[in-house]
């Protein structure tokens, strides 16, 4: 019954609750759309990098597995391939070319298939001259390219020769020799993709590696150590951004309802006049508030999570390459929690304040 | 003391403080209800009908004075005492009838006996939708229902937990004279039949004749109390 009251409470003011549900919702949408780009951007990188097929990555002296570039000189391959187990390491140039999000990578095409398996053509051909370059699906997509469209990166002049599919070390590979010469690199990599004869022996390689003086300043990981990398945590500020977002989706959805509630307890005076005459005690009107605030709160959290799939759609569809997105199921239970957090909160001093109405002024209300 | 009476009030007093003045609503009511009984309250406005309801139906406290309704004190009561003794001590009757408006008709009477806890099924008060003749209008919101018709939705949702009193403040004061009538011998028949207890303030000499008697009030007291017809 009361359930039913809280329902024809809500159903009554559609403008109003439609227009609180919208506010709760938009930061649900933030925190999910948020927490959906830190995770895919995270596992897209860890899968690129665990496509190229190699089980140790060396990396420049002073580097950080955050840093895209860097150099280090490209003799350390041959010096590599020297030791014990190693199969193959491939070297490869890697620079940004629009935010940290989007880089290109010159490679040796020949070796980085022979480590990698080599990419999937979608379309067109692998390079025929120095000046071309292998996008992939999503650059394609997201900057309208075809084979033989012609593409301007690192203040140079490309042709696009073929595009293939996403998923493997950048969104954009290009010669590494042209890459080096581009970016003042002659003769230098930014990274080492070392492939053992067995991948057991990575643990061993790796410890071997690390106390050897000759590679001690190289920061050495194995394919698991760098993926692993990857998490929320080893992003600087971004856990303390996703926890900012968090609080600012408390504080709205708190305001949202003390105001709508509130208001909602002006008109209703009279009724809540009518219930206290009853005998309705002031738990029972405390309830009601709160129960139509939570109602809002998982209205909101359900729309939110419908417009994160929005924005999830629009990502994909504008922005594939720069950006990723996933839709994170478990942050739900989560964002419902935050939502009903502030909602909760947020009807309490309207609804304490109706429960402390007098009743006979209430119900002298006009 | 109690004999037979459902209300007994002694030396009522009521003072409401409005800003730095007194001002006194009831000075020292003596009034005594039989249980069954019918009652009409008449006076001039201003002379304290509806403060003595008030505090009969426990909405406030006396300032002084006993009150005594179904053999509760309810001048020593807290106000969350007051609040669990309205659920089935009480029923309310208003001028402005005071249904809830999102509700329908079924469930402004439900929500009462949900406030009161009252799960007991109650075939009984189909009798009374049937004296009410409100059966058919039920599943209404009161916005769709004439004047008289909320009226009797009130008047039903005010005994549907079979108060020991009903309380009714001019509960034709909004009416036209054909749906008075109606709701007053609608009252009469529940008092009649169910022996309901029954005290109704009115303005209307002519509404004052369905009780059993009248009682006067002027000046926060009771000044003249006389048999009805
Ligand atoms: N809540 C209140 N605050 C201050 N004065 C009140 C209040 N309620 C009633 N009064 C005063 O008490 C007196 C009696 O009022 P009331 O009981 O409503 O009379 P009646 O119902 O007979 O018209 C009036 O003078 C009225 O102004
Ligand atoms: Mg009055």
């Amino acid at each position: 019954m009361t359930g039913k009251l809280v329902l024809e409470n809500l159903k009554n003011r559609p403008m109003r609750t439609l227009l609180s549900v919208l506010l709760i919702g938009v930061p649900v949408t933030l925190i999910l759309t948020l927490v959906g780009l830190s995770h895919g951007m995270l596992e897209d990188a860890q899968h690129r990098a665990r496509a190229v097929g190699a089980d140790i990555f060396v990396r420049p002296p002073g580097s950080s597995f955050l840093t895209a570039s860097g150099a280090m000189p490209d003799g350390i391959l041959g010096a590599l391939e020297k030791l014990p187990h190693v199969k193959l390491a491939v070297g490869v140039v890697n620079q940004p070319v629009q935010g940290v999000t989007l880089g290109i990578a010159g490679i040796d095409l020949k070796q980085f298939d022979i480590i990698s398996g080599g990419f999937r053509l979608l379309a067109g051909t692998t390079f025929q001259g120095p000046d071309d370059v292998m996008i992939d699906e999503f650059y394609a997509s997201e900057k309208g390219l075809k084979p033989g469209g012609r593409v301007s990166l690192l203040n140079h002049d490309w042709r696009v020769c073929g595009i293939f599919e996403g998923g493997k070390l950048a969104h954009i590979v290009a010669p590494i020799s042209r890459v080096q010469q581009l970016t003042g690199n002659v003769g230098k990599i930014s990274q080492a993709y070392v492939k053992l004869d067995n991948p057991a022996n990575t643990a061993s390689m790796v410890q071997h590696l690390k106390s050897d003086p000759m590679w001690s300043n190289y920061p050495v990981y194995s394919v698991q150590e760098f993926t692993a990398l990857y998490s929320i945590n080893n992003i600087p500020g971004l856990r303390q951004f996703v926890g900012v977002v968090i609080g600012i989706g408390v504080v709205i959805g708190f305001a949202v309802v003390c105001l709508s509630m509130y208001m909602a307890v002006l008109q209703r005076t009279r009724e809540i006049g009518i219930l206290k005459a009853l005998g309705a005690s002031n738990g029972f009107i405390l309830r009601v508030i709160v129960a139509e605030a939570l109602l809002m709160g998982v209205g909101g959290t359900v729309l939110g999570i419908i417009m994160s799939y929005g924005a999830w759609w629009l990502i994909r569809t504008l922005v594939p390459a720069s950006i990723q997105m996933v839709i994170v199921h478990s942050w739900w239970p989560i964002a419902l929690g935050i939502t009903l957090a502030g909602t909760g909160f947020g009807a309490l001093y309207p609804g304490i304040s109706a429960a402390r109405h007098d009743v006979i002024e209430a119900l002298a209300y006009e | 003391m109690n004999n037979g009476h459902v209300i007994q009030t002694r030396d009522l007093r009521k003072i409401y403080r409005v800003g730095k003045l007194n001002v006194a609503a009831l000075r020292g009511v003596d009034l005594a209800v039989q249980a069954g009984e019918f009652l009409a309250i008449v006076g001039p406005s201003g002379s304290g009908k509806s403060t003595l309801f008030h505090i009969i139906g426990g909405l406030t406290p006396p300032t002084s004075g006993q009150v005594l309704v179904a053999g509760q004190d309810l001048a020593a009561m807290s106000e969350a005492e007051r609040t669990r003794m309205r659920k089935r001590t009480v029923g309310f009757v208003f001028q402005k009838f005071n249904l809830l408006p999102n509700l329908t008709a079924r469930d402004n009477i439900a929500i009462a006996r949900h406030i009161a806890d009252n799960r007991k099924p109650d075939p009984a008060f189909d009798d009374i939708l049937r004296i009410l003749g409100i059966q058919e209008r039920l599943d209404h919101k009161p916005n769709a229902l004439s004047g008289g018709e909320q009226q009797r939705i009130a008047i039903a949702r005010a005994v549907v937990n079979h108060p020991a009193i009903l309380l009714a403040d001019e509960p034709t004061g909004n009416l036209d004279t054909v749906n008075s009538k109606t709701v007053l011998d609608m009252l009469k028949d529940l008092n009649g039949r169910l022996g309901q207890t029954i005290l109704m303030i009115t303005h209307n000499p002519e509404a004052a004749t369905y009780g059993h008697r009248t009682v006067q009030m002027r000046d926060g007291k009771i000044v003249d109390a006389e048999p009805g017809t």
